[in-house]
């Protein structure tokens, strides 16, 4: 099979991208699933931009906060390129048809989300634009429709297994077709990988069972870098046990969370915007609450607080969080508060791009020929330590248009032809030997102990012993791994032969992460050392970048872009 | 506590004839039945086929048929069914490719066919397109639906009439019908103007008791229809 551009991933970045190629080029998108069944589709709360429809609002604004978020780990460039086209982002989303909920004039409804401010860090800012608590999905949906429309070719339930390349040029992929088995070679002139996150590596998370890093994974054990890994967010309100998120607009709309007696905490650790603080520093606080005994019931659990919004503000504008509370937690939150507790949500590390999605190799940090990364998958990095909430519904349209843009001028060169790989791969390989596997050891079993470990030692807070236990056990699954078995023969519709693919994917991200983890001795953002407990601006002001070498995985690092402002106490 | 699970099985690769085949599960009260299935399939029966993605009730991918009626198994719990063996079975009317996992295609080229996106016929403004809240809120509970395929499964009129579109494309047409911001109207009406369309359905309401996300469609296509019904009726 041969297209000019592949890909490999229909969320909302993947979307956005074959958007603007398909009227001038050969596109198709690859995804494991069916796209509107995408990732993209679980956010909930918004999309930000500084309209200013409902209060004043500027890009200078926007991108202190979202620096300031990112603890200065974001390269201020990229940060300022995604918050100045922030606007125009939106206008273009409500142009193709994005039903966002609406101000009495008519014009785009925004809200109040975690870490937006007002003058430089004064107040909360309503800068999130909203479609009720569905903004994702119905971006996700509209996106699609809009691929429909141009005629852009999909192939669902399919699996990206291995990357082609011609010397250094990347010349195709190598997919599996989950309904019958076969495995395909497709030639390409370029190729995107926009495959969203890793969430499975942690027991519980807001993240589905597709998000197992595939690309991240692949793109490693090709010999290129990844970024910034140890750099992962948990979200403060999962419902308690599950995972799943009561979105941060339950607070941005009035929310607040309480401990066991009924104290409004985050006035002690964020006393200026208290329960908008960013998503690390609130779950932070919500774990120091519990393991001081004022979890509730003295349980690792808080409580969200809904009940003063009334029903009428929770029905138009909440209404999917307060179905989830109701029925998963068994609880209404018009009456009651809902149990919560932090979950892992977002990898703000990832592929190295540049501000237009190409992806760096780890050769001086030169663009790769013919791979591009965008969304959750990349790391641009718009979102550093910290991710701030509602960035990434627009880091995702920014650089996966601007991704698309950049692919096209890449084609347009003219010197880019299809190109034949030096090998075909090692995919047809994979899948005959895991097929064929008959060792003793069950991946779900592996996952399951990989998820318990890594919830153990690599969650909120962070030690050198901690990440060094798990370290050990890493390789000790990794080696496990290899004496698989699969009872499931099928070529067809083989779930067992999928997992077994994301389980090697989820053991390669987890070792990333706690390598770049264990070399980050000091805490920021969303990293927290418990050894380290202050950030290091001297020795860390740094990104992470891991690739392996000849002698097992290697750690470099990469200067952060400081542009407009420079790092100070970081304080809410 | 132990719970029996009848599953449906069925290969239609190695297999002629669909069968049943029996399970037990340990699972709390507050468990999903898609955790049970998980379950299942990873300690017991690796074979045990079936979708799923985002576990919580926004993707769409793991509609099937529990104890006779259409729901996703992530968003029912096993509270939520009385004692005695569950019934799993995939979505009715949908060709099944194995097990609970069945072909979509046609349900998405109907989904296709009702142009799924806006038509606005204007010059894009330099800013959004002005819509008042009302006028939003008026296809608010439309934009809820997730695709997945309950109400389809569960119409009557689809078991005699495979021509039929169906609730779930007919729902997305009502979306953009009345979307203040679509200009082609009187081209969407026409479209929908058919016997197997619109008029198609017979108000059995079904999707309307099924649809995981409590949307209203048989009264959103009741207002589909009074809208083409009036639109002929004016000089």
């Amino acid at each position: 099979m041969k297209h000019d551009v592949v890909i490999i991933g229909s969320g909302i970045a993947g979307l956005r991208a074959a958007v603007e190629l398909a009227a001038h080029a050969d596109v198709a998108i690859v995804s494991k699933v069916f796209p509107t069944r995408s990732h993209s589709g679980a956010a909930q709360g918004g999309i930000t931009a500084a309209l200013g429809n409902e209060e004043e609002d500027r890009w200078e604004w926007h991108m202190f906060d979202t620096v300031k978020g990112s603890d200065f780990l974001g390269d201020q460039d990229a940060i300022e390129i995604m918050v100045r086209d922030a606007p125009r982002a939106i206008i273009e989303l409500e142009h193709m048809g994005v039903p966002f909920s609406r101000t009495a004039e008519g014009t785009i409804a925004q809200r109040a989300f975690g870490g937006h401010t007002r003058d430089f860090g004064k107040a909360p800012v309503k800068r999130a634009c909203y479609a009720s608590d569905r903004t994702g999905r119905i971006i996700l949906d509209t996106l699609f429709e809009q691929s429909i429309k141009a005629g852009v070719q999909c192939y669902a339930e399919f699996i990206m297994i291995d990357l082609l390349f011609n010397a250094t040029r990347c010349v195709g992929v190598v997919l599996l077709e989950l309904a019958t088995g076969k495995i395909h070679a497709v030639h390409t002139r370029a190729l995107l990988l926009a495959t969203g996150g890793a969430g499975k590596i942690y027991k519980t998370t807001s993240n589905c069972f597709s998000n197992t890093g595939d690309a991240l994974s692949i793109v490693l054990q090709k010999g290129l870098p990844l970024q910034d890994m140890e750099c992962l967010q948990f979200h403060p309100t999962g419902i308690k046990g599950l995972g799943i998120l009561m979105s941060e607009a339950a607070r941005g709309e009035g929310g607040i969370l309480l401990n066991r007696h009924g104290e409004r905490f985050m006035e002690r650790y964020a006393p200026v915007i208290k329960d908008l603080a960013p998503r690390d520093i609130v779950s932070r606080a919500i774990v120091r609450e519990i393991r001081e005994g004022n979890g509730v019931g003295g349980s690792d659990y808080v409580h969200l607080d809904l009940t003063a919004l009334g029903p009428e503000k929770i029905k138009e504008r909440l209404w999917e969080i307060a179905s989830f509370a109701t029925i998963y937690a068994g609880v209404d939150p018009v009456h009651e508060p809902v149990p919560v507790q932090p979950t892992c949500h977002y990898i703000m590390g990832g592929i190295p791009t540049d501000v237009d999605g190409r992806v760096l190799g780890a050769d001086e940090h030169k663009p790769v020929p013919g791979l591009f990364a965008a969304g959750e998958s990349s790391c641009v990095s718009v979102h550093g330590a910290n991710r701030l909430g509602c960035n990434s519904l627009l880091d995702l349209v920014v650089f996966g248009r601007r991704a698309g843009k950049a692919i096209l001028s890449s084609l347009q060169d003219g010197g880019v032809t299809h190109d034949k790989p030096d090998s075909p791969g090692s995919g047809r390989d994979t899948i005959e030997k895991l097929l064929a596997a008959r060792g003793k050891e069950r991946v779900p079993a592996i996952r399951r102990e990989l998820q318990e470990l890594m919830t153990d030692h690599c969650s909120v807070f962070r030690d050198h012993r901690g990440l060094e236990t798990a370290q050990v056990k890493i390789t000790e699954l990794k080696h496990r791994y290899r004496d698989i078995g699969l009872s499931c023969r099928d070529r067809h519709f083989n779930l067992e032969l999928i997992e077994a693919l994301e389980g090697e994917h989820l053991l390669n991200c987890a070792e990333v992460i706690v390598l770049s983890a264990l070399h980050r001795r000091e805490s920021r953002g969303a990293h927290y050392r418990e050894d380290y407990p202050e950030r290091n601006d001297q020795d860390f002001l740094h990104h992470t970048l891991v690739a392996t070498g000849s002698g097992g995985m290697e750690i470099t690092t990469k200067p952060v872009q400081i542009t407009r402002f420079k790092p100070v106490a970081r304080t809410y | 506590m132990k719970h029996t699970f009848k599953i449906f099985r069925y290969d239609p690769a190695k297999e002629r004839q669909p069968r049943y085949q029996e399970y037990q599960v340990e699972a709390e009260p507050t468990d999903k039945i898609l955790d049970c299935l998980n379950r299942i399939r990873w300690e017991q029966d690796s074979s045990l086929t079936y979708r799923m993605s985002c576990a919580h009730g926004v993707c769409g991918s793991d509609a099937m048929r529990i104890n006779g009626i259409c729901a996703l198994a992530c968003q029912r719990l096993i509270k939520d069914y009385g004692e005695g063996p569950l019934l799993i079975e995939p979505l009715p009317q949908f060709p099944v490719l194995k097990d609970l996992l069945v072909d979509l295609t046609a349900f998405f080229e109907k989904y296709r066919g009702i142009w799924p996106y806006l038509l606005p016929d204007d010059p894009a403004p330099e800013k959004e397109r002005l819509q008042s809240p009302e006028e939003r809120m008026a296809f608010d509970e439309a934009i809820r639906c997730i695709l997945c395929g309950c109400c389809t499964a569960a119409c009557p009129i689809l078991e005699d009439n495979q021509q039929f579109l169906g609730p779930a494309a007919l729902l997305r047409a009502f979306r953009y019908l009345f979307d203040s911001r679509d200009r082609q109207k009187g081209k969407r009406m026409e479209l929908l103007d058919d016997e197997n369309a619109i008029w198609g359905c017979k108000t059995h309401g079904k999707c309307t008791e099924v649809c995981p996300k409590e949307i209203q469609v048989t009264q959103s296509l009741g207002r589909v229809k009074k809208k083409i019904y009036d639109s002929k009726k004016a000089p």
